[in-house]
């Protein structure tokens, strides 16, 4: 794959003409997905894609255009010959760009991942067997991913990954089910079996009578998993500089009103420590570390090259997005077999579901508990928890009403699989959080 | 010189496999991209993606394989592949699929289309964007403005080992544009319809929804909000404009009645449903002015086709009537599996992902009340528009939408403009407060890309045509 896309982009430079310059991004996956219910298989498959995009540069004009490939080097030669044709077409017609910026300094690198996969011919049978006599539903996903860069300047950039992300949920009745991940590079079967045993002992649990509460604010544990979403909202415009110039971050109350979050809380984009690329379409090398929130206070931007050109400050390699793909956040002091005890009376939240901003330049967020969701009392687990809907700003639940976060944190590969699988993740931990507000 | 469908369907015609049954899926899709944000046109991008899905039904196991290799030994491979999956699965899958009957379509559909994409000159459509653009920054609140044109065309060629051959060639036009503005800790937004103004066709799109004259009534809305009253809290009567209709509906009738999701194949991702199967035919949805259709036969709509993606051939159905829950959103696999009749909804994001149950158009039939009449039958209440936020349930019930914009109603007029309104309710209760109904001079015709759902993943366009609906006993809130 390397070598193909290596050998396209050695003939993309020996098309060029005049002064033209070009970069160009590859983009595959080699992925089974296997997806099961009520402990059988719904639908099973493999997908096998390859795209290219060149970005055509003539002086400060530039058009990008993307192609599937096929795998035929004369087929593929082809579209690339027309897809560059259509450019060339296309550029009297555009403006001067005053925001393009794209790397000149020549850095190479190569980032090969070990394929060291099980089958899925092998590891089927083994998920469904732990799903025999369950409702079990899911997916298995496995495979691996290639990403690359190459531009005129003879750079030449290389990922690749093979990893299997499974996310599956034990129904005990209606709505209210256990979900499970295993997710990892190599498949250990007993690593597996072990999940399962835990969501089976959770799921005894979901057949008490459950707990209906009232709206109102209660003592809650968020899981690492349930924060990663909360997390994840934040991925949407607080940290990019774009959004934060044009005031349209919804942490715009750190930004504009000295609003602080609590001093526990630090979070960072860990590409070191991430599983994505470490480089991106123009380019630029991500660094390996960029601090976003440090003990409670509003850090650096995510500077894409774009926003960087535009606004007069330096990239630090981020996407177009301007968002976290490797996010890790410092943990605390509390151990997690501690946390039933720590959370005394209130519901402990292992997923939550659906989140949107309610107010956007508060950053308040909504969303609802979903999955293996407890009422605790005096340290114990109760029952399931009727689903419920919270309603609460980013700077109650991890500032003001922030009691701790967990000391172990959890590494969380993302299992989304919109057009491609994701590269993202992220490393948590949980969190405890009092008068958190709960509205329907 | 052939073209590449051509020569995927000739290498079908090889590599095609005796077993039950065997189908190629064949689509190609080019998007364009433009837009101009702050008055400069940002990079303009076009794309070409396309590839096949071969499904394999063998000993009553069904299998897939998705490729953009698209030479004979590629498809040759992904028949192997399917074929194999088909086998590994026969005797564990959730049905024997060797038992349904795939329709064996032969047709064609196209987006009718009265101004070509391409007939306009690039130089052309950037000027108009660019025009457009500029009449938006009227002063310094203003911190980010931005117009865009998006479209796709989609060719598609569908085969089956029985005889079955659709070609359909579908045409998309999403045009968007928002304005951003700003004091202090204070930033509201306005936007085109939400995004949501996609339809099928081509420029002439523009003209329909006058984009041009957008600009003017979007600035000073958007500044209106700024120095606007917070929405007030309260239970009353609650007026949407279609721009939040769409989503209303799309969550909280679409989604719920999607037959996958009552089998609980969407349990582990996108979610169960209130809705159960003994529901249809006696479950009372809404009140007696709720008419809901399946309607994938309205050209301009955004979700338009001639056949699904299992080849059924495309119809309008009745959904809910005078209230009453008649039929399921589910395609052919799931109206075998749940013994239930259905709708032409099996469809796929792409050639890379399996079809599944996907709304497509689903509409709500107009009333007969004008906007007015609404308003003046409401003592206390509020005219929403233009969504901005949405969240509901795993089952489809309890949700809470925000919108960008909002104007109380008092004492049967439209009073003060509110910003950040929200509400909340149960959809198996919402539906049942339907008051009024807007007349057809009320009917918007929306669409959005991305109704995302399915393991893997899926975003794939749907369409909703509404009228403006009234609401009774709604509770409503606003922002910090």
């Amino acid at each position: 794959m390397q070598t193909y896309f290596y050998q396209l982009a050695d003939d993309i430079t020996a098309r060029m003409q005049g002064d033209e310059r070009f970069t160009c991004t590859f983009s595959a996956e080699d992925s089974d997905f296997v997806r099961m219910n009520k402990g059988v298989v719904r639908q099973a498959g493999s997908v096998a894609q390859r795209s290219l995009t060149i970005n055509l540069i003539t002086g400060m004009r530039h058009t990008a255009g993307s192609v599937s490939l096929s795998g035929d080097l004369s087929m593929d030669r082809a579209w690339i010959d027309t897809m560059l044709v259509r450019s060339r077409e296309k550029m009297p017609h555009l403006p001067e760009d005053p925001h393009h910026l794209y790397a000149t300094d020549v850095r190479s690198s190569e980032q090969q991942g070990k394929n060291l996969l099980a089958k899925s011919s092998d590891v089927v049978p083994a998920i469904l067997d732990a799903g025999h006599n369950r409702d079990m539903v899911g997916l298995y996903a496995s495979g691996g991913m290639y990403y690359g860069f190459a531009n005129s300047f003879g750079q030449r950039n290389w990922f690749s990954s093979f990893n299997h992300n499974l996310e599956w949920s034990f129904y005990s009745q209606a709505d209210k089910a256990v979900k499970s991940r295993y997710s990892g590079f190599e498949w250990d079967l007993a690593a597996f079996r072990g999940k399962v045993d835990w969501a089976n002992e959770q799921l005894d649990v979901l057949t008490h009578p459950s707990h209906t509460v009232h709206p109102g604010r209660y003592r809650v544990y968020i899981s690492p998993y349930a924060l990663y979403d909360v997390v994840g909202m934040l991925g949407w415009g607080c940290f990019g500089l774009k959004s934060h110039r044009t005031k349209q971050t919804p942490l715009l109350h750190m930004l504009e009103g000295g609003a602080k979050l609590h001093s526990a809380v630090t979070m960072f984009e860990n590409t070191h420590d991430g599983i994505a690329p470490n480089f991106q379409d123009a380019g630029f090398i991500k660094p390996d570390y960029v601090s976003l929130i440090e003990k409670g206070e509003l850090c650096n931007t995510l500077v894409s090259p774009r926003s960087a050109k535009e606004y007069g400050i330096p990239t630090n390699g981020a996407s177009g997005h301007e968002a976290p793909e490797s996010v890790e956040m410092l943990g605390g002091e509390i151990q997690t077999d501690q946390i039933l005890r720590q959370l005394d009376t209130g519901i402990y939240i292992n997923n939550v579901w659906y989140l949107n901003y309610s107010d956007r330049s508060a950053c308040r967020m909504t969303g609802m508990t979903r999955f293996a969701t407890f009422w605790v009392e005096n340290g114990i687990i109760k029952a399931p928890l009727s689903v419920m809907r919270f309603d609460e700003t980013l700077y109650r639940m991890l500032g003001e009403n922030l009691i701790g976060l967990t000391a172990e944190r959890d590494l969380i590969m993302d299992s989304t699989t919109y057009q491609m699988r994701s590269t993202e993740s992220g490393r948590l931990p949980g969190a405890l959080v009092g008068e958190f507000s709960f509205t329907l | 010189m052939r073209t590449i469908e051509e020569i995927v369907e000739a290498h079908f015609s090889v590599v095609a496999p005796k077993v039950d049954f065997c189908s190629l899926r064949f689509v190609s899709e080019r998007d364009e991209y433009l837009s101009v944000r702050q008055n400069i046109l940002q990079p303009v991008s076009t794309s070409h993606d396309v590839g096949v899905m071969i499904t394999v039904i063998d000993r009553g196991g069904m299998g897939y394989a998705a490729t953009s290799e698209l030479t004979e030994s590629g498809l040759r491979d992904a028949v192997e592949c399917a074929k194999t999956w088909a086998q590994r699965s026969s005797g564990c899958g959730v049905m024997d699929y060797a038992t349904i009957t795939y329709p064996q379509a032969v047709g064609e559909y196209e987006s009718p289309t009265k101004k070509p994409w391409d007939s306009v000159a690039l130089s052309e459509k950037i000027n108009l964007l660019q025009a457009t653009c500029e009449q938006l920054k009227i002063g310094d609140r203003i911190v980010d403005w931005e117009t865009s044109l998006w479209y796709t065309e989609a060719n598609s060629l569908y085969l089956t080992t029985h005889g079955g051959r659709v070609r359909q060639q579908l045409r998309f036009v999403l045009p968007m544009m928002g304005v951003t503005v700003n004091q202090g800790v204070e930033t509201e937004r306005r936007t085109f319809g939400g995004h949501g103004y996609g339809r099928q066709g081509g420029l002439e799109v523009l003209d329909e929804l006058k984009f041009s004259e957008a600009p003017a009534q979007l600035v000073a809305e958007a500044l209106e909000l700024l120095e606007a009253p917070n929405c007030p809290s309260g239970t009353m009567d609650l007026l949407l404009a279609p721009d939040q209709m769409i989503l209303q509906i799309h969550e909280s009738i679409g989604h719920p009645i999607e037959l996958d999701r009552i089998l609980g194949d969407e349990r582990n991702y996108a979610g169960t449903s209130f809705v159960t199967p003994d529901m249809f035919g006696t479950y009372q949805y809404g009140s007696e002015l709720l008419n809901v259709t399946f309607d994938p036969t309205k050209p301009e709509e955004f979700a338009s086709y001639g056949f699904d993606d299992d080849g059924q051939p495309a119809t309008k159905q009745d959904i809910i009537r005078n209230g009453v829950l008649l039929r399921p959103l589910g395609g052919v696999t799931s109206q075998v599996r749940a013994g239930m009749e259905g709708v032409a909804n099996s469809r796929a994001a792409g050639w890379n992902r399996p079809p599944i149950d996907r709304m497509a158009n689903l509409n709500l039939e107009p009333g007969s009340s004008s906007m007015e009449e609404m308003v003046a039958s409401v003592e206390r209440g509020i005219l929403m528009k233009t969504n901005c936020s949405w969240s509901i349930d795993d089952s489809r019930n309890k949700f809470q939408f925000g919108c960008e914009w909002a104007q109380l109603i008092e004492d049967g007029r439209l009073t003060t403009v509110v910003k950040k309104p929200n509400y909340r309710g149960i959809s198996a209760t919402f539906w049942r407060n339907l008051k009024m109904v807007g007349h057809t001079g009320t009917v918007e015709v929306l669409g959005t890309p991305y109704c995302g759902k399915g393991e893997p993943n899926q975003s794939i366009r749907v369409g909703h045509s509404t009228p403006m609906c009234l609401f009774s006993q709604v509770d409503v809130f606003g922002g910090v």
